[in-house]
């Protein structure tokens, strides 16, 4: 272990940026709020089975913001949570939003069953646009995954993800690397072999840094004081690639500028999307992270 | 009797110099009075400055410069196209060495000039020709990514009735409900992961206010560019493309819904 002495590092000067958004291309639904049927170790919005700090989003709700989006010019949709297949209605809201453009589904895998699978698959076939099923992996194996997951979680969300590979679906495997090994060529090497073994030969992965909030703060440690952005910071073109330069998070409570910061006090703009179109202050540590790390959400 | 013109659009040469003969070749037998290139002419085929004969200084075409020519033209270290699949990008980056390496200079500096739009007034349309998207020289528009509602956004926002992409390498075309268009005219340089050797570009023909686009298949000499490739050393899986109408590289950009036809 070594300890970093952190008053080495220059504090950060001056206010921090802010943010216009360029266009709403990437609308986002917190669809089963906090609510989760896991409690993983990592997760930076504290989700799990008693999290009703963000509670179901309505079906309505859901319709109001997506024929919104639609108008604005959305390009594509993003479900997550908690846990979307949680929801009741979920399959409704996922018909009805394919109609006006691309959805990912970000989901832990464990409820797709046979059937769930069978209709996902089903709906890619038939829908308009592109449809995805994300499903989220942190180990390739079981004790690696599940010290993050939950116990017995590997097996249950590579049957989930084999289920709707075997139905006709490709899902996007999304692994944090809270294993920061995972993120090199050989980590992602073994990904690979892992998923090969399934019967999975081509897949699709998809490479997160964790975010130090929520429950991740418990577990791999809060923000430095360093780890603030500054105006002078950000160029151009570091501007235009932070994802919340073209993303909004509906959830039932509000509309929040990007998925990371929806339990955040203060990071809410507003009740409804036509209210959170304004620029937004990157005055937060995790925004710190997208910056280092280039994290976008998007697939 | 009114008036008929007509255009071809192409763009993703990828160093495929026959399909490029082939294409030229159709459209000046069918009378266009000019002919779009919507750029990356470098990639996965043989010989790259077998391209530039054919696409420099023939007063009937127009070049536009894609993402691969200004990395080329500007001899940056590999094509920025972003993929973070090692088997994608290990492909990528031979291919962009090779085109790299085997450009002449005074082609890269022609590269480098080129300019990044084309804007066209025919019939009552307003015409914009772009290589990735108007608003970004390597956005992907797929057809299973663009809603109805974001390409009416786009073509509102640059002020365009008829708008001309490529860099997807798949074409597809979709009229909007009120009535304007937008064509992604594909690729000439490799098939469209669709199982067939021929390879695609529009056909745009303008007769009174009324323009009218079709995709039209390409045939070409494909056994011998793939001869050609083996014989450069360039590897197998591009060959194949080649020969069987498959992808097999560069799958991860592309969306499930589109790959979902493919064999891979
Ligand atoms: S990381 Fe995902 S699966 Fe895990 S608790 Fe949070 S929302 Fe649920
Ligand atoms: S956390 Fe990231 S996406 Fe969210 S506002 Fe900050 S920079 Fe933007």
């Amino acid at each position: 272990m070594i300890d970093i002495d952190f008053s080495a590092q220059p504090l950060p000067e001056g206010p921090a940026p802010e943010l216009a958004l360029s266009h709403l291309d990437t609308l986002w639904l917190q669809v089963t709020g906090t609510l989760c049927n896991l409690a993983c170790r990592h997760c930076f919005i504290s989700c799990g089975p008693k999290n009703e700090s963000h509670p179901f989003m309505a079906l309505d709700e859901v319709r109001r913001a997506v024929e919104t989006g639609a108008a604005m010019g959305v390009k594509e949709y993003y479900f997550t949570g908690g846990e979307p297949f949680m929801h009741p209605e979920i399959r409704e809201m996922i018909a009805l939003t394919l109609e006006h453009g691309p959805l990912s589904v970000l989901t832990n895998g464990v409820l797709i069953d046979e059937e769930l699978a069978a209709w996902l698959a089903d709906t890619f076939e038939r829908a308009r646009y592109n449809f995805d099923v994300r499903v989220s992996l942190d180990g390739t194996t079981a004790r690696e995954n599940d010290a993050i997951r939950g116990r017995h979680t590997f097996e249950k969300i590579l049957a989930g993800a084999v289920r709707l590979h075997r139905a006709g679906l490709n899902p996007v495997f999304t692994v944090t690397t809270c294993h920061a090994e995972l993120a090199e060529s050989a980590g992602r090497q073994r990904f690979f072999e892992l998923l090969a073994e399934r019967g999975i030969t081509r897949p699709r992965l998809k490479f997160l840094a964790p975010f130090k909030i929520g429950r991740e703060e418990r577990r791999g440690g809060a923000y430095a004081p360093y780890e603030r952005l500054t105006e002078d910071a950000l160029d151009e073109e570091a501007r235009r690639s932070l994802q919340c330069s073209s993303c909004r998070m509906v959830t039932a409570k509000g509309v929040y500028p990007c998925p990371i910061l929806i339990e955040e006090e203060g990071a809410r703009m507003g009740d409804r999307l036509e209210d959170a179109l304004a620029p937004i202050r990157l005055d937060h540590p995790a925004c710190y992270t997208c910056f280092v790390e280039g994290v976008t959400c998007r697939t | 009797m009114s008036h008929l013109r007509r255009f071809a659009i192409f763009g993703g040469v990828y160093n495929n110099f026959l399909s490029l003969e082939a294409t030229l070749a159709e459209a000046r037998a069918l009378g266009c009075e000019a002919i779009y290139c919507l750029g990356d002419m470098g990639g996965v085929g043989p010989c790259p400055d077998r391209v530039f004969p054919l696409l420099r200084e023939s007063a009937d075409l127009f070049v536009m410069q894609g993402n691969y020519d200004h990395s080329i033209g500007h001899r940056l270290e590999d094509c920025a196209c972003g993929y973070t699949d090692p088997r994608d990008n290990y492909y990528a980056q031979i291919s962009y060495d090779y085109t790299l390496a085997h450009t002449a200079d005074e082609h890269k500096d022609w590269l480098r000039d080129l300019p990044t739009e084309f804007r066209r007034q025919w019939g009552g349309a307003r015409v914009l020709m772009s290589h990735g998207s108007p608003r970004q020289v390597n956005e992907f528009l797929w057809e299973s990514m663009c809603p109805d509602s974001f390409l009416t956004h786009l073509l509102d926002e640059h002020q365009a009735d008829v708008l001309f992409i490529t860099h997807t390498g798949i074409p597809w075309q979709r009229r909007l409900p009120d009535g304007r268009q937008v064509i992604n005219v594909g690729a000439i340089g490799r098939p469209a992961n669709n199982g067939r050797t021929s390879v695609d570009y529009a056909l745009v023909e303008v007769e009174g206010d009324e323009v009218r686009v079709t995709l039209r298949p390409i045939d070409y000499d494909h056994q011998a560019l793939a001869e050609l490739m083996r014989q450069e050393g360039l590897p197998e899986p591009f060959v194949e493309t080649i020969l069987t109408g498959w992808w097999t590289t560069c799958l991860e950009v592309m969306p499930a819904r589109e790959r979902a036809r493919g064999r891979y």
